[in-house]
């Protein structure tokens, strides 16, 4: 994968290839926030229900507490639903047990703190975690693996590196690398481009995207951006204040009203030449 | 990369070990009646060769009944603190965190207090106690350390701090409304102190109870590494929490109790070691929790021996030398890890 040149490449349409079984299948799934047991909930997700097959890219699209993360740590198996289900080759993701689960869904959380300084090579090394036992030591295969990922994220020169002191982009990437020796089915990805430059926003999707179509991945990623969704995703499940309003191929959820709707903003949408929308954000303007 | 194996923790502890062994033949040359390393040799093998008929009078008194048993505890005390240093530091993703910082040790210090003044009759109370007093010191300090239901690093460092200070005025008045004894004697304690004499029986139990709770938290040594990063980082990573969380705290409360109770708090000890093995081996818990045991044995041998020595034949609290020394080599290691 060479840097951002597939961004424009034309992908082979998914419809024309035999259609993949469902991986990960959220049925009216739901969930409730409250502070304390008894309290009413400050926040519910209300019933959901999609379906994502393999190499296939969802974007979970939506404004601030619309339920996005929510939903995102509802597929995880982190917390399980009030009602519904969400099965992962049919199996409950939220009844795995951790070990299980993290040999098959990796989850890039938005930040990752550092109590002490690492490597960015022992860092991605983690990942093979959920792989070996309680008092055990990396073997071979486990650094064969953590260097590939590596690899794979165009990140090898920067094996050696302190986490802290390498670009916002690179860690975004080493972190990608942690998740893939993980050797999962499903990538969840909590606003992966937030706090990167256009560049490496439009670079990390690429390598998503040659993820979920040359390894068979299922990308699920959070995200606010309305014009790189389109560009990007499959799929797009649209929240609103912690409702699901609408899922679909970008096309068929970018429409005009219910955008300006959601996202309380006037905005224009168009189609462009691959039949993927575009979004004409305006800014709001003064009644005079 | 370069790959931790188990050769190469075996190897910095084989290091470590020979370091301590050379500390310790020092530390029982050292002390009010010299003796010639040649003299502690011959003695120190027919001890070990099981000819303890040879060996002389004054030799039988100063070394195996006095400096020997010290050095002993020495080493379980410090490799105990250090070992539950480096396990909160883990536990709590605070790299400030120790026993005595977090007020645990104060709080095991209580404990053994009460059970000394409640059943001076039973010596098994007071680890038992001082165990309870730590455990239930971490969990007060654990909930007033939180905020909006995260672990925040200043909220935490402040909690231990009024936690212990609070302790601490409780004992003193523990100390003077009910105690008739030896005032002094515990104040020493309090500083930490290894010169009491324990019963033959009870350091055996101490090094039990240390190896069980040490290597509690050495099963779960790779778990550690992970939880550092966030529980549900960990999580994500295949981490049982609850489980690795439950494990160390009550085998670190545990570590803790059984040093408290028989030598005071001594601080700084489960700070300082932790951070330089981890300056000198790397940060990664399969190879920092064994390192950490034994750097702790050695600093302790290191101060309490200084202790000792240095304005002979009066003795230092051993506390008050690793605090003196402890402090400005942390603001050191601080400072030049920051430039």
């Amino acid at each position: 994968m060479s840097g951002t040149a597939s961004f424009t490449e034309a992908r082979p349409d998914s419809a024309a290839r035999h259609t993949p079984h469902v991986r990960l299948n959220v049925e009216q799934a739901s969930y409730a926030f409250s502070a304390r047991k008894q309290a009413a909930p400050l926040f519910t997700l209300q019933a959901t229900t999609f379906q994502a097959r393999e190499r296939e890219f969802v974007a979970i699209l939506g404004p601030n507490a619309s339920g996005k993360s929510t939903l995102l740590r509802l597929i995880s198996g982190a917390i399980a639903p009030l009602s519904g289900r969400v099965e992962l080759d049919g199996f409950e993701t939220c009844h795995l047990d951790a070990r299980t689960r993290a040999q098959r869904i990796a989850f890039v959380q938005q930040e990752s703190p550092l109590v002490f300084p690492i490597r960015a090579g022992d860092y991605v090394l983690q990942g093979r975690h959920p792989h070996g036992r309680s008092l055990w030591f990396e073997k071979d295969e486990d650094f064969a693996i953590a260097e590939s990922a590596l690899a794979q994220v165009g990140a090898e020169h920067l094996r050696d590196r302190w986490m802290h002191e390498i670009s916002g982009g690179e860690k975004q990437r080493v972190v990608l690398a942690r998740a893939l020796a993980q050797q999962p089915l499903v990538l969840l990805l909590d606003e992966p481009t937030l706090h990167l430059d256009i560049r490496a926003q439009i670079d990390l999707l690429c390598r998503l995207r040659h993820l979920a179509d040359q390894h068979r991945y299922t990308v699920i990623e959070v995200t606010h951006d309305l014009g790189l969704a389109a560009e990007f995703a499959d799929q797009i499940v649209l929240l609103h204040r912690g409702k699901c309003l609408r899922v679909g191929p970008p096309a068929a959820v970018y429409q005009r009203e219910l955008l300006e709707e959601v996202f309380e903003v006037p905005l224009e949408v168009e189609s462009g030449p691959d039949g993927r929308p575009r979004v004409l954000v305006q800014g709001r303007r003064e009644k005079t | 990369m370069k790959p931790l194996t188990l050769r190469r923790v075996l190897w910095s502890c084989a290091l470590l070990t020979a370091v301590l062994f050379a500390i310790v033949l020092l530390a029982l040359r050292l002390g009010a009646v010299p003796f010639s390393f040649a003299d502690l040799g011959q003695n120190l093998w027919w001890l070990a060769s099981g000819h303890p008929e040879k060996i002389s009078t004054d030799f039988r008194l100063i070394m195996v009944d006095i400096r020997l048993p010290r050095i002993l505890l020495g080493i379980v005390v410090g490799a105990a603190l250090s070992v539950a240093g480096a396990s909160f530091q883990a536990l709590l993703r605070n790299p400030l965190a120790d026993p005595y910082v977090l007020g645990v040790s104060s709080g095991a210090a209580l404990g053994a207090i009460l059970a000394l003044l409640v059943a001076p009759a039973l010596p098994l109370m007071t680890p038992l106690a001082a165990f309870l007093g730590a455990a239930a010191t971490i969990a007060v300090v654990y909930f007033l350390g939180r905020r909006q239901g995260q672990l925040d690093s200043g909220m935490l460092l402040l909690a231990g701090i009024v936690t212990a200070s609070f302790l601490s005025a409780t004992i003193m008045f523990l100390m003077t409304t009910l105690a008739s004894r030896d005032l002094r004697g515990i104040a020493f304690w309090l500083m930490g102190d290894l010169s009491i004499s324990l019963p033959h029986g009870l350091l055996w139990i101490l090094m039990g109870g240390f190896f069980a709770a040490a290597g509690a938290i050495l099963t779960t040594a790779s778990d550690l590494n992970v939880l550092l990063a966030g529980e549900r980082e960990a999580m994500h990573l295949g981490v049982d929490v609850t489980r690795v969380k439950l494990v160390v705290y009550v085998s670190a409360s545990v570590l803790t109790g059984l040093a408290v109770s028989v030598s005071g708090a001594i601080g700084y000890v489960g700070l300082l070691v932790p951070h330089v093995m981890r300056m000198l081996f790397g940060s990664d818990y399969r190879l920092l929790i064994p390192t950490s045991a034994l750097g702790g044995a050695i600093a302790i041998v290191v101060a309490d021996t200084l202790a000792r020595t240095i304005i002979a034949p009066t003795e230092l609290p051993v506390g008050a030398m690793t605090a003196m020394a402890g402090a400005p080599v942390f603001i050191y290691l601080l400072r030049r890890r920051l430039a």
